[in-house]
């Protein structure tokens, strides 16, 4: 007896299919067959995660997926989602995983809160006609200007990191995604110059060409971390959290630790690559500030350190305590921010939404007077240019973006990448899966995915008169929330619309 | 060429060191100075007084003989090369180590070993001649870690939590009598022949170091403790 009725239902148009075989062929789930006696296609839908692959390669369309209309008496509280959830774990004594975001219907401030533009007096920038600068610095801005018994001006510049435009790609290791996407990701940084992130799993040596435009992470586990890694990328990512799963640490099974990624990782094929929770150098502020310096030491304080937190309840004060170890940027992950695999209650209830997280630390640092000393990088879904927007006029100085690259790669979110069967040829290491993703396709569509945001939000700083993305930095009068509470505009720190 | 550390900060002290291209260097009056010999290569350092938090820390070749005792970090995310450290040394000592060797003379503090893992030709080494604290060898994915209970009078030389998580390499501990009271994660058996050949090579270092009698050291009952395969990681999972 299976207690667990299948999700979707996959329609084949009888009339359409010419049992051509190919949605067989593409299905890692294994979904499709083919009855030789019968001559005709079947298929076990219980396996299919709503990928679309099969969708996307019929070559008569005549394959959709559905959510089967298969239910359970109405009830508001005991959701179809609640009963399976517990039949699965009554069945296995399992704790619940899930990958990518979390997907509950909690409030996405974003959608709350509006862009103003200029009328009349102090009138639009015409992009076109005139230029924008959407480039980026993050690192620590200098205090003073020194200069020397000369009076010429000393170069006090701590380092940075410079980006073409406000955005970078956030950490996703090579484990958790394949080969192809860290080659596709590397190769649309370097065009757009802008940076995207190792995650915690090494630096392959095929990727240390792109150097300039890469962040090294240093995660609990410090898998591949040698000074030939430190030293090889623009900035330094030590992890602390991630939005997805706050206080939680990573396990990449063994048997996804073939010789490639054994090599990158630095650790022997088929064992388990296991970062705890917390780093164990790592108990206070104290110890988080010996962890940078050590790092500034390894690099002889040429690469900025950035410090990666996860968003949770008391992250202002959190921030301001890494805004003092040191660290030259923060990044704060939202928790609504992608996963290779998390427990399924720790991504859908822990943390806080991204939005609220990101003024409370702007506002935080800013009244300690220590907003310079600090970049602020932020991810935890940013979907699109306006989401961006917001997020600069909030107080961020960049953003983070993950899941909308792994989008433009072809992911469909179908959420199971946990089974290292991605379809798509993103998160796995099957050869014959990674095959499908060309990267040289896939960083053309991550080029096209930003290059399409800059012009965005080329419009509207034109929009709002401004031609210079660091004007715009926490200019949070450009704001205005719509269906607010008080408290939350208070947060927010930006008016109601209307006012 | 020898410097004089002294109130020196950590980073002059650093930037003399780095501009430095002797390769044997000595430190006197060192007073807890960070950060010597990180992520260097080819040195040799011979520290005289207290070396301060990350010493050696990703080290990637080179020997450090300190003549004193050490704080914390020391060796952590260590490479490769050499930790001498004639005294005792603190926290966190050997945090995800992947190869060299660390030996100390004296006792080490919370948290040592604590992510050692090993890696083709790279295995990381922590010998300590006295004690060890909670926590010591936790989430253990290779390499060896032995506590050879110098002052421990035959009891267990550390204290609590000892390989909680471990799922790779060995820790070799002396004592009298079986060690209780450990983790689920961690199976313990006497000392075998096997492992005596693994460990003599190390305490012949150590003696070398520190003076002591290999024969002598070897003839005390030790425990192995190595990752239990029915526990550990595969906590079972249910998917979406
Ligand atoms: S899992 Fe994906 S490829 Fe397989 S049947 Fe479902 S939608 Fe199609
Ligand atoms: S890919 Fe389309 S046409 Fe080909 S067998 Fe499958 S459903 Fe039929
Ligand atoms: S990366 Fe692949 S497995 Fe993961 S959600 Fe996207 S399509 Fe699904």
């Amino acid at each position: 007896m299976n207690m667990l009725y299948p999700q979707f239902e996959v329609i084949r148009n009888p009339n359409r299919c010419i049992k051509c075989r190919a949605c067989e062929k593409q299905c890692a789930n294994e979904v499709h067959g083919y009855d030789e006696n019968l001559k005709i296609m079947t298929c076990d839908e219980s396996k299919c995660v709503n990928c679309h692959r099969c969708v996307a390669i019929c070559p008569t369309r005549a394959l959709k997926i559905v959510k089967t209309d298969h239910t359970f008496k109405e009830n508001a509280n005991w959701t179809e989602k609640a009963i399976t959830e517990i039949y699965r774990q009554a069945e296995t004594g399992g704790v619940l995983l899930s990958s990518m975001g979390n997907p509950e219907q909690h409030p996405i401030y974003w959608d709350k809160i509006l862009i103003n533009a200029s009328q009349v007096t102090n009138p639009p920038i015409d992009p076109l006609r005139e230029p924008m600068e959407t480039k980026t610095f993050l690192g620590k801005k200098p205090g003073k200007i020194e200069r020397d018994e000369k009076g010429n001006l000393i170069d006090n510049l701590p380092p940075h990191i410079e980006l073409n435009m406000p955005v970078m790609f956030s950490a996703m290791s090579y484990g958790s995604i394949s080969y192809n996407a860290h080659a596709a990701l590397a190769k649309a940084a370097r065009e757009l110059g802008i940076c995207y992130n190792t995650g915690e799993g090494g630096l392959h040596k095929d990727f240390y060409e792109y150097g300039a435009n890469t962040i090294v992470q240093v995660a609990s586990g410090r898998f591949g971390v040698h000074t030939d890694y430190l030293n090889a990328g623009a900035a330094i990512e030590i992890k602390m959290g991630q939005g997805a799963k706050p206080g939680i640490g990573g396990h990449l099974p063994a048997i996804k630790v073939g010789a490639d990624i054994s090599k990158t990782r630095m650790i022997p094929e088929k064992t388990d690559a296991i970062s705890p929770a917390p780093h164990h150098d790592i108990y206070s502020i104290e110890d988080l500030r010996q962890l940078v310096y050590s790092l500034k030491e390894a690099t002889n304080y040429k690469k900025p350190v950035m410090v990666k937190i996860a968003a949770v309840h008391n992250v202002s004060a959190i921030a301001s305590g890494v805004a003092r170890s040191g660290a030259d940027i923060i990044c704060i992950d939202g928790y609504r921010g992608g996963t290779g695999a998390a427990p399924t209650r720790i991504r859908d209830s822990v943390g806080i939404p991204i939005e609220l997280a990101l003024a409370a630390v702007d506002q935080r640092l800013r009244d300690e007077g220590i907003r310079d000393k600090v970049s602020i990088v932020v991810g935890g879904s940013i979907r699109n240019s306006s989401d961006l927007m917001k997020a600069i006029l909030l107080g961020a100085d960049a953003c983070y973006i993950a899941t909308a690259a792994l989008l433009a790669l072809g992911c469909h979110l179908c959420r199971t990448c946990q089974t290292g069967k991605c379809n798509w040829g993103i998160a796995t290491q099957r050869e014959d899966l990674v095959k499908r993703l060309n990267p040289e396709i896939g960083a053309k569509r991550l080029v096209n995915l930003v290059t399409a945001w800059n012009h965005e939000l080329e419009e509207m700083m034109g929009g709002m008169g401004i031609n210079s993305i660091e004007a715009l930095r926490g200019n949070r009068l450009m704001l205005r929330g719509i269906g607010l509470t008080q408290k939350e505009l208070d947060i927010l720190g930006i008016k109601h619309a209307g006012e | 060429m020898e410097f004089t550390a002294n109130t020196t900060y950590y980073q002059q002290l650093q930037n003399q060191i780095r501009n430095c291209d002797d390769k044997e260097i000595i430190i006197k009056e060192l007073y807890g100075q960070r950060y010597i010999g990180c992520a260097t290569s080819d040195k040799n350092f011979k520290l005289y007084g207290t070396a301060g938090n990350g010493l050696g820390q990703y080290n990637n070749g080179s020997t450090i003989e300190v003549f004193g005792n050490c704080q914390e970090a020391v060796g952590d995310t260590m490479n490769s090369g050499e930790i001498i450290i004639h005294g005792n040394c603190g926290d966190a000592c050997g945090y995800g180590m992947r190869g060299g060797k660390i030996f100390i003379q004296g006792d080490v503090g919370y948290r040592a070993g604590i992510h050692m893992k090993a890696y083709m030709d790279k295995f990381p080494v922590l010998i300590v001649g006295g004690k060890a604290g909670s926590f010591l060898g936790e989430y253990l994915a290779g390499g060896l870690i032995a506590i050879l209970g110098n002052g421990a009078q035959g009891k267990m030389p550390c204290s609590y939590f000892c390989g909680t998580g471990m799922h790779g390499g060995k820790i070799i501990l002396r004592c009298d009598e079986k060690p209780e009271g450990l983790p689920e994660q961690v199976l313990v058996n006497e000392m075998n022949e096997e492992d005596r050949a693994e460990l003599t090579p190390y305490i012949e270092d150590y003696c070398k170091y520190f003076g002591g009698n290999v024969k002598e050291i070897l003839s005390n009952r030790f425990y192995v403790l190595t990752p239990n395969p029915n526990s550990g990681y595969n906590q079972l999972y249910t998917f979406e």
